[in-house]
């Protein structure tokens, strides 16, 4: 099934259509991802999904679900904690679509277990993909947006970057350790027209949260003052916000979405 | 976007709060802007709304003043039946290193921007309550976050505000209520611009945008909270600051 909703709010007069734009969205063609497309889409962007081989077809589900709301949403296979695979996906955007303006680094896996349980394997690729594979995107996308100088990048960290999570060391660390990349980013570009933040969701109502125990997930929901799970579109919205052009005065920030469940 | 809301601006006339007041205004809701001083000011602020077609009234009002915020939040329902949002956001800087600092100085800061978002928060709290809905967006600063050189009243009351929005956050998320922060850096309004210019030179500088912001860069973030979509943010501070702060 396609976690992916499509209901956004009606643009509005503080925020600039995005016609012009290309965005890439990691990750984006399901789950959190899928809504991030979904909503830069819906208000003209140029989307390029990068994924794995599975990704393909989901962007076709994805794409199919827009009813022809979205202008173009394209799929580019590469698997993100690989350098090389991250350098052609992008090359084959900018060689497609002559620039990219927005980098979503949104993809993300689990690989759930005590540290006393975990191995070195589960560390390794859950920081590849989710640490390392921002890196990475944005080592492939940052010259061309310095000399364009223009560009917003949105990390998408987690509330367990903030608070730690029980069988997951290594998802906590790869999401705390975006946001220092975050920051240092901010920090080296900002006088080049680059936004850096980082939009920090909850536990939100996805595939990857579905596969939780159950008693895990009344567990986060019993911890979230609101006491329930985000809609994915509920975080698409902030990072629609963020890679707005009249948000160039936001940098080096992590908006939290998270229901209150860490403040 | 806000058609038939109704928002309440402290300090709602004048620099980011103006800004606030036009952009809940250009999205239809009616905004009752708040003011302390400057009664033909504020008229003239709210005239020149009503002639571009925005629903502003203006309120005179002291956030200091307990019953004077249950007055004024009084004066509101009454007119205009409902309040939706609260933008706790006037504010005073009393400048001066702490050595010289008086009590009064002191004092005086945390009654207006400490105290003043809680006077108006118990004046609308209950209301809200009530209809089971509300936004409450409290104005901090970076400065609640980093300190500053003379400001030691203004960092406390501007730090208070962001302990004063959690516990809020966490008392009413259950009741479609959110509060939430919003922490502007340095913005060109004329507070930041009554600063002597060698300082202000040296504040642009230390921002890695190497600018000022503008207040509606502020505005359309508390805007963003506003809306019925953001019921998921609670307790946050969203900081707009240019980097100056990555806190």
């Amino acid at each position: 099934m396609l976690s992916t909703s499509t209901s956004t709010s009606a643009p509005s007069s503080t925020l600039a259509r995005l016609d012009s734009r290309v965005a890439i969205v990691t990750g984006g063609s399901r789950g959190i991802g899928g809504a991030i497309s979904a909503a830069l889409a819906a208000d003209g962007a140029t989307i390029a999904v990068i994924g794995i081989p599975l990704d393909r077809e989901r962007t076709d589900l994805l794409r199919a679900s827009l009813n022809g709301a979205a202008k173009l949403v394209e799929f580019y296979e590469a698997d993100v904690s690989d350098p090389a695979a991250c350098r052609s996906a992008v090359a084959a955007v900018i060689a497609a679509h002559g620039k990219v303006d927005i980098l979503v680094n949104n993809a993300g896996i689990t690989k759930d277990h005590t540290a006393r349980k975990m191995t070195v394997d589960e560390w390794q690729a859950v920081l590849g993909v989710n640490l390392s594979g921002p890196f990475f995107m944005i080592k492939a996308v940052l010259d061309h947006m310095i000399e364009n100088r223009y560009g917003r990048i949105v990390n998408i960290s987690s509330v367990v970057g903030h608070t730690g999570n029980f069988g997951q060391a290594n998802y906590a660390a790869a999401k705390a350790g975006l946001l220092g990349l975050t920051k240092t980013l901010a920090l080296e570009t900002a006088r080049l027209g680059i936004t850096v933040n980082a939009v920090a969701p909850g536990f939100t109502n996805t595939e990857m949260v579905a596969a939780m125990p159950k008693a895990a997930i009344d567990l986060a929901r019993s911890r979230t003052p609101v006491g329930r799970l985000a809609q994915p579109f509920e975080i698409a919205r902030v990072v629609r916000f963020l890679v707005d052009d009249n948000s160039g005065f936001i940098t080096g920030s992590t908006y939290d979405v998270n229901g209150g469940m860490y403040m | 976007m806000f058609t038939g809301r109704v928002a309440i601006v402290t300090g709602g006339t004048r620099g980011i709060g103006l800004a606030i007041t036009e952009i809940l205004a250009q999205e239809k809701a009616h905004v009752a802007a708040g003011y302390s001083k400057g009664s033909t000011a504020a008229e003239t602020c709210a005239e020149k709304h009503r002639a571009l077609g925005m629903s502003v009234s203006t309120h005179q009002g002291r956030v200091d003043d307990f019953d004077d915020c249950r007055r004024v939040v009084d004066e509101v329902l009454k007119t205009y039946g409902r309040v939706d949002f609260l933008i706790n956001n006037a504010g005073i800087t009393l400048d001066k290193t702490l050595r010289k600092m008086s009590a009064e100085d002191w004092t005086n800061v945390i009654n207006v921007n400490l105290s003043g978002a809680f006077n108006m928060t118990k004046a609308v709290l209950e209301h809200m309550i009530e209809r089971g809905s509300g936004r409450i967006v409290n104005i901090s600063s970076v400065i609640g976050e980093t300190g500053n050189i003379g400001q030691a009243n203004y960092a406390a009351s501007k730090a208070g505000l962001f302990g004063f929005t959690k516990s809020l956050a966490l008392e009413t998320a259950n009741k479609g209520i959110t509060a939430n922060a919003v922490a502007p850096g340095f913005i060109a309004t004329e507070m930041v611009s009554a600063m002597p210019e060698a300082a202000l030179a040296k504040v642009v500088d230390k921002i890695p945008t190497k600018r000022l912001g503008k207040p509606e860069e502020v505005a359309r973030v508390v805007k963003f909270l506003c809306e019925d979509d953001s019921g998921y943010i609670t307790g946050a501070a969203f900081h707009v600051n240019g980097g100056l702060d990555m806190a």
